[in-house]
Parts: structure tokens; sequence; C-alpha cells
């Protein structure tokens, strides 16, 4: 573990680096808790609005704060040099195909049974 | 400005960190491909919930057992903590020295264990309503999704008290960095993972 002697140029890039990235995290902590904060909100004090479209934004905030997630703690970019983001893209998408289809499977099926019905 | 090619997901400790960077590429690799397969163990039980979340066969539902300011909490809790272990991440790559890498992983712990009180605090007071994993299909998928989810984050404290017992003993030699490093996209993915859940299961239940 031999520490070798730094430059006084490679401190300060050092330096720079590490706020960009303290800030990178204050960043993600401020707007996780803003697209926290708004649906809880809603849901508390449930204003005069229909429940599908509070469904809908419950849903966009979360995508969104999911994104902000793995961008600012997970630091996932589009500069990778190996094949993460793919590697999320191909989850999410194999996720989206067996969630998306076992609900309507099961949805389906629930409505063409004595079952109560699915929304 | 000349932000460099990261390569693997997390805080990527740099070339300052000689071999240990190196030898992270691999390894963070190989753990990030593992907590995308967990992502789809997540995401058939989220699957199982919602197509059961009906299924309550006249026991209490969601409006009647779910405590939307507790939920509130939990997050802000879990929130805290990714902050947290941002911070130990970044007291890791900088060299910050033992001390302030230790205080924020034991704070990081206590966060992620007073969570887990608020939760077991939530399933008590839910059982105490009548809502034991028993009484219907709902409740059945409930405590499949929401303790495993739980149960990652004990995993998560127990490895967090073994790496600290690590920097303890061996120092901050490869092994232990890369082990902070892996549990850090660990953390971070439990934190990811919860939005699905307060989203899914706690604000889409009250409203």
């Amino acid at each position: 573990m031999s520490e070798q002697a730094h430059t006084a140029d490679e401190t300060t890039e050092r330096r720079q680096e590490e706020r960009r990235e303290f800030h990178s995290y204050v960043w993600g902590v401020g707007l996780a808790l803003l697209l926290t904060a708004v649906p809880f909100a809603l849901v508390h004090w449930t204003p005069g609005i229909s429940r599908l479209s509070l469904l809908i934004v419950i849903g966009v905030f979360a995508l969104v704060q999911m994104l902000v997630h793995f961008r600012f703690f997970l630091h996932i970019g589009f500069k990778q040099k190996r094949e993460d983001l793919h590697l999320i893209l191909f989850s999410a998408l194999l996720l989206t195909i067996m969630v998306a289809g076992t609900v309507w499977i099961m949805a389906s099926l629930a409505t063409r049974m004595v079952l109560p019905a699915q929304p | 400005m000349s932000q460099q090619v990261l390569k693997h997901p997390g805080l990527n400790l740099g070339p300052a960190h000689g071999k240990d960077d190196r030898a992270a590429e691999n390894m963070m690799f190989g753990f990030w491909v593992f907590l995308m397969s967990d992502a789809i163990l997540f995401g058939m039980v989220f699957a199982t919930y919602v197509t059961s979340v009906h299924a309550t066969a006249g026991g209490p539902g969601p409006h009647a057992l779910y405590d939307l300011k507790s939920a509130f909490i939990e997050t802000l809790l879990l929130l805290a903590s990714s902050f947290t272990f941002g911070m130990a991440s970044l007291a890791l790559k900088y060299k910050h020295g033992k001390p302030r890498l230790i205080g924020w992983m034991v704070l990081t712990l206590v966060l992620g264990m007073v969570f887990l009180g608020f939760e077991l605090h939530d399933f008590s007071s839910m059982f105490a309503k009548g809502g034991v994993p028993s009484r219907s299909g709902f409740l059945s998928a409930f405590f499949d999704l929401v303790p495993l989810h739980g149960l990652h984050v004990a995993a998560g404290c127990i490895w967090l008290i073994c790496l600290v017992g690590q920097i303890l003993r061996y120092g901050l030699d490869t092994a232990t960095k890369l082990g902070i490093m892996r549990l850090a996209l660990f953390w971070h993915f439990l934190d990811i993972i919860w939005i699905a859940i307060f989203s899914v299961v706690y604000l889409t239940g009250l409203t």
C-alpha cells in the first residue's frame, strides 16, 4: 500500500470531485423527500380528485423517485463501462412483462369467476 | 468537467485506491446481477400482492390496518439511512479515516434498526386488529411482501455489523472495502424496493 505523492493539481481535482459527489447525495435526498412528501400529502388530505388520478400521481412519483435513487445514490449514468444500465433496463422489461401479465390474467380470471371483481 | 467513465454501479473508488479499484469492477458487476435477480423476485411477490388485494374474505382490509403516519416515518428513516451510507461511501473513497467511516456506518445501522422497530410495531398493531397472515389471502400476500423487505433490511444490518468488525480486525484491506461497497449497493437497492412498497401497498391501499 504505497501512497503515491499527489501533486497539488491532483489534490484540488480530487477535492472538486468530492464536492460534486457530496452534492449528488444532497440533491438525491432533497428530490427524494419532495417526491415522497407530495403523494403522502395527497393521500393524507385527499383533496377533491378522483381515485384514478390519485393512483396515476402515486405511480408517476414512485417511478421518478426510483430514477432519482438510481442516478444520485447508485450513480448509474449513460457513461457506464459495463452493461449495468442495460441490465437494469432488461430487468425492468422482464418485470413489466411478468407483473403486468400476472395482474392482467388474474384480474381477467376474477371477472370471469364469481370472485369479487378487480377494479 | 471531465467525468470519468464509471466502471461499476455505486460510488467508484477511483485510481487513488490502486488495486482495490481494479478488483472492484468484476465483484460489483456480479453483485449487481444478483440485485437485479432479487428485483425480479420482489416483482413477482408484488404481483401476488396486487392480485390478492381484494381477497379479504370478510376480514380487515387496508383501510382498517394500515397506518399512513408510520409508513411515512419509515420512509424518512430509510431515506436518511441511504444518505448516511452515502456519507460512509464518501468517507471510504476520500480516506477520511476509520473513525468517521465507522461513525457513518453505525448511524446507518441505528437508522436501519429503528426502521425495523417501527415495522415490527406496525405488524403487532395489525395483529391486534385481527390482521394475522392466516386471516385472508390479502393478509397472506401482505405478510409475504412487506416482511420480505424487512428481512432484507435485517440481513443488511447484520452485514453492517460484520463489516464494522472486519474494519476493526483487518483494517481497510481490499476485502473490507469491497464489502462496504457491495453493502452500499444493497442498501440503496432496498430503499428503491421500499419506494415500490409505500406506493403500491400503503398509499394505494389508503386512497
